[in-house]
């Protein structure tokens, strides 16, 4: 079953929630909903599952325009970010409930469940109640509601928000074996990047009600349309440098200076931002074409397995994905390189004019 | 100033406990050094918010002593601690401005105008606050309203320690940085003893110089980030720290080593002689996905392992590998080759973990150890 | 969570609304119709507009008991919500002992009202009642049946007794919905008793408190059945409170037109002083 949305739009007291939204998503798929707290994602899951009516624009499910259809008639499961299960029954009753609704047999619902509980790992809790079960447990037992229903439609609102870090790892990858061989739309709202390529399917990125690109997640990833998409869609922010090219020689803010490489050569003369991602500095040169900068460290925030260091010189600040630990005391005065290469070029309204191609050939 | 000690402490949320399992913290004893910056890191239910509590004065232990500075303070109360703490929920006083907030614990201790209005503004640039003190606190974001809970501790001259509960959970992910970024700034410039309650491991590491590893009510491991990354000494701080966490193998002794399935794992001599002299139950390798050496082709002494995923992370990739029945999983760089369909692969000695009954074990001698 | 719209919810609400219409709009129209028109029986009625109004209005009675009233709603409040605000913070929260108290706080709430007044009346008699007795042996001179203040300190007495637990259960629900936290970061903070009511207990029960004081303000702006049991407004006028006025004016002395038009007048006082509270309790929120 196919999900479409048309020019959706909202506006609740005057304030825009959701601004001319179109989207489609095919049957089988993982969409992920990505944008920071406020941005309409919930808000938009909510038109999608008809607890909202839009203003204007369509809903269609299947081809059939749902618009004004009760969210009841709809075939939708959703999981919140509280772990929402009816504290007096039973996890097996809880994960019943929608099958009791829908009034199927003793044995369909036995079965049912038993299937679902094992898929979700809480097979051994059948009987016990939500509130003696830890948190992921719980959000497992309202996860399994949703699913058990064999909804057309799931939506899941940063279910894994308030579980453990290891947790959600444990049960991302869960979900991605889930929802494999179904043909529900998955619908997954996200505020962190991170979790939106660990999904993989597709990605919508909003902001302020407003879709910023859609698409492919690895594509929505390594090309986004614009700064906005680029600085959304990345952990830590991507580095922006204004700059301009003039004739065979490109300068950021006037100070560095390093002339067109092949790739820069076709984009022409003009005022430009240019991106650079935090895993591509490095501090030691890999290219011959590589740009040198001197900057001095504002901080290192070292991982076991890598470091973020924040650098600055008087014109900008830049912050490195570095593998490895590297410690650095604040106000060391150090040497970055930037592979020209993989430089992103937006133009002055913030729109894709360029993005680094890959050196390796990508595996299908 | 404080160093915070920990002596036999152990703690029961019931008054008869009958068994380790009545226990929320296991015995330990434990000592957080003046002015560090240390991070509790564990998964939910661990407890390490009881053992926060339990440094703080919200909780009394029941069995064993906390001291700082080596005073026994189990019976004083927080107000008496010296003791500042941040909560999971920003905590700011509704019907005050920031300012007001900012000066509250001071007006209670009784300090005068003057030089209240000195510390509220010191802090304030800090926190970069100063745009909004005149603001009622209850309009604040969720972030300036935490920074504003980290104030009011930072704002006493006779704080000792900070103990923050987990204090970026509300917060949203693009300020988390410059939130921690700050908590490090305010780290060097106050030297304060700081101790950070988390179950995120990547906070714990960016923040604290040592990390306390939780794990059922104990510290299974206390060390910097890289220690607890190159050597964790259980596996569970394998398992738990890294993303994804170490791989870990059950194996059977063999000659010259381990091995599992047709797969044979040599072991240093050292090695060895330890794991002759140790008696276990359960013994198992550990490696952790970066440190699994991938070649470009087919190599001599090189394992083969199916490739059976790929995950693309942007900056770098997760390939699940099926090696002899095994599930395996490797990190790789970007611009790493991605191997098709087979991946010749290796385990560097230096890396390899050996795990006797959960624990590390370690030749006698450190020549036998070769360092990175 | 926003609800879909549809109108079958007002197929639901029809029969309470026709009920709340004749048990209510219907009558209150009728005491509109009366108080414009003077009637004598069905077929003798003339318009009076305003006339009846003006009559209520300058009556030097009904001066002296709205005087009586405000007096009284005033006392009532500046006892019973400072009062019901220490009960509820003393109040056990956990255990058998909450329960209980729970129970205990609630029976005087149960009680039907002409009930209570005659358990004081007797209560206070000064020849037979427990109290009256006991206070008249102390050498306390106590005599709500001849003395005027007596009788107010007696009345006002009953009125705190009856309903300070309303005002305490409220203000407990408010308290316990305070997460712990604001408790433990106050600690820390080094702040007295006082500056946690001040600025986290009190700051928190507002919503609470509002009701609180709108119910018992309204609720004692109407008094009825208790002074009236106990005193039947005396001695002389000094327990004759609007609505025992009203009731004489109405049922005693058959003046309909007045009656009717004194009602509309209370009503909107009522109205007026409920809204002046109401405005004053939120316009902070409006920030």
């Amino acid at each position: 079953m196919s999900l479409t949305l048309e020019h959706v739009s909202r506006a609740v007291d005057g304030q825009t929630w959701i601004d001319d939204a179109s989207l489609s998503f095919e049957p089988g798929s993982f969409n992920v909903l990505l944008g920071r707290t406020l941005s309409g994602k919930t808000s938009l899951m909510r038109l999608m599952a008809g607890l909202d009516k839009p203003d204007s624009g369509r809903i269609l499910m299947n081809g059939k325009d749902v618009t004004q259809t009760a969210v009841r008639h709809r075939n939708v499961s959703m999981v919140y970010q509280q772990f929402i299960n009816y504290p007096s029954m039973t996890v097996f009753e809880n994960i019943a409930s929608p099958l009791r609704q829908a009034g199927e047999s003793r044995e369909v619902i036995h079965s049912r469940v038993h299937e679902t509980a094992k898929m979700l790992r809480i097979e051994r809790f059948l009987q016990r109640y939500p509130l003696e079960l830890s948190g992921g447990q719980q959000q497992r037992t309202a996860m399994a509601r949703a699913l058990v229903k064999d909804a057309e439609l799931i939506l899941f609102d940063e279910p894994l928000v308030n579980l453990d870090y290891k947790l959600r790892e444990e049960l991302r990858q869960e979900m991605r074996e889930l929802f494999e061989a179904r043909h529900t739309i998955a619908i997954y709202a996200t505020t962190e990047p991170n979790e939106a390529l660990a999904l993989g399917g597709t990605t919508t990125i909003l902001h302020e009600g407003r879709i910023v690109q859609s698409g492919k997640t690895p594509e929505v990833y390594h090309q986004p349309k614009t700064v906005l998409a680029a600085e959304l869609f990345s952990e830590p922010p991507i580095n922006l440098m204004p700059g301009r090219i003039d004739g065979n020689e490109v300068s950021f803010a006037n100070f560095v200076h390093f002339p067109l490489n092949v790739d820069l050569r076709k984009v022409g003369d003009g005022q430009f931002r240019f991106g650079v991602r935090p895993s591509h500095l490095s501090l030691v040169p890999s290219n011959d074409d590589d740009l040198e900068l001197a900057v001095t460290v504002e901080l290192a925030e070292i991982s076991g397995s890598e470091t973020f260091l924040h650098v600055r010189n008087e014109h900008f600040s830049l912050v490195l994905h570095l593998p490895g630990v590297h410690a650095y005391d604040v106000d060391a005065a150090i040497r970055v390189y930037i592979p020209t290469h993989k430089l992103f070029v937006f133009d002055e309204q913030g729109r894709l004019i360029q993005a680094p191609g890959l050196r390796m050939a990508r595996v299908a | 100033m404080a160093e915070i000690r920990l002596q036999n402490l152990a703690h029961s949320y019931s008054s008869a406990p009958s068994g380790p399992d009545d226990y929320a913290i296991r015995e330990m004893s434990h000592i957080w050094e003046q002015g560090g910056a240390y991070a509790l890191l564990g998964p939910s239910g661990c407890g390490k918010s009881t053992l926060l509590n339990i440094i703080s004065g919200l909780l009394s232990p029941s069995e064993g002593q906390v001291m700082f500075d080596s005073k026994v303070v189990n019976d004083l109360t927080p107000e008496k601690r010296n003791i500042a703490q941040v909560f999971q929920f920003p905590v700011v006083y509704d019907t005050m401005t920031v300012y007001d907030n900012l000066a509250f614990p001071l007006r209670n201790q009784g300090m005068d105008e003057k030089r209240i209005q000195a510390k509220v503004q010191e802090i304030a640039e800090v926190l970069d606050l100063q745009a909004v003190l005149k603001n009622k606190a209850k309009n604040l974001s969720a972030d300036e309203k935490q920074k504003v809970s980290m104030g009011r501790g930072l704002v006493r001259d006779d704080v000792s320690a900070i103990l923050f509960d987990e204090p970026l959970t509300v917060i949203d992910p693009h300020l988390k940085w410059k939130l921690r970024r700050k908590l490090k700034q305010i780290h060097e410039q106050f030297n304060i003893t700081m101790v950070y309650v988390t179950h995120d491991q990547l906070e714990a590491s960016t923040f604290a110089d040592k990390i306390a590893v939780m794990y059922g009510g104990q510290i299974v491991q206390f060390g910097t980030p890289r220690e607890l990354f190159e050597k964790p000494s259980h596996t569970f701080v394998g398992y738990f720290i890294g993303s994804p966490g170490m791989n870990l193998i059950e194996v059977t002794p063999q000659d010259g080593g381990v091995g599992f399935g047709d797969i044979h794992l040599p072991l240093s001599k050292g090695l060895q002689r330890k794991l002759a002299g140790t008696e276990w139950s359960s013994l198992k390798v550990g490696i952790r996905p970066e440190f699994i050496h991938v070649w470009d082709g087919p190599y001599d002494d090189a394992m083969c392992a199916d490739v059976t995923y790929v995950e693309d992370l942007g900056t770098y990739k997760i390939l699940t590998l099926n090696l002899a029945g095994q599930s395996l999983k490797v990190r790789l760089q970007e611009d790493k080759p991605v191997p098709q369909g087979q991946a010749w692969i290796s385990f560097p000695g230096q890396w390899l973990m050996l795990y006797a009954d959960e624990y590390l074990l370690q030749a006698d001698s450190d020549s036998e150890v070769p360092h990175a | 969570m926003r609800k879909v719209q549809n109108n079958k919810a007002w197929w639901l609400v029809l029969p309470v609304f026709l009920l709340v219409a004749f048990s209510a709009i219907i009558p209150m129209m009728t005491v509109v119709n009366y108080s414009l028109q003077d009637i004598f029986d069905q077929s003798n009625r003339y318009f009076v507009g305003t006339d009846w109004f003006r009559q209520v209005l300058q009556d030097p009675r009904l001066h002296d008991s709205l005087l009586r009233q405000f007096i009284y709603s005033g006392c009532v409040l500046l006892i019973e919500i400072p009062l019901g605000i220490a009960i509820a913070l003393t109040m056990p929260t956990k255990g058998r002992w909450s329960s209980l108290c729970l129970i205990v706080m609630t029976i005087p709430l149960l009680i039907p009202f002409n009930v209570v007044g005659t358990i004081w009346q007797i209560f206070g008699r000064a020849d037979i009642g427990l109290m009256g007795y006991a206070l008249n042996k102390v050498g306390i001179s106590y005599n709500y049946a001849a003395n005027a203040s007596d009788a107010w300190v007696t009345v006002l007495v009953i009125d705190v007794w009856h309903w300070t637990s309303l005002v305490a259960l409220l203000c407990y629900s408010g308290l316990r919905a305070i997460p712990d936290v604001y408790y433990q970061a106050a600690r820390i903070d080094r702040a007295s008793g006082w500056a946690v009511f001040r600025h986290i207990q009190l700051p928190k029960m507002k919503s609470v408190l509002l009701i609180a004081v709108m119910l018992r303000f309204m609720d004692s702006f109407m008094i009825y059945t208790e002074p009236f049991v106990l005193t039947g407004g005396g001695p002389g006028n000094s327990t004759t409170f609007l609505s025992q006025t009203l009731t004489t004016m109405a049922l005693g002395q058959f003046d309909l037109g007045p009656a009717a038009a004194f009602s509309l007048v209370y009503f909107l006082i009522i109205l007026l002083v409920s809204w002046v509270f109401y405005t004053a309790m939120t316009h902070g929120e409006k920030n």
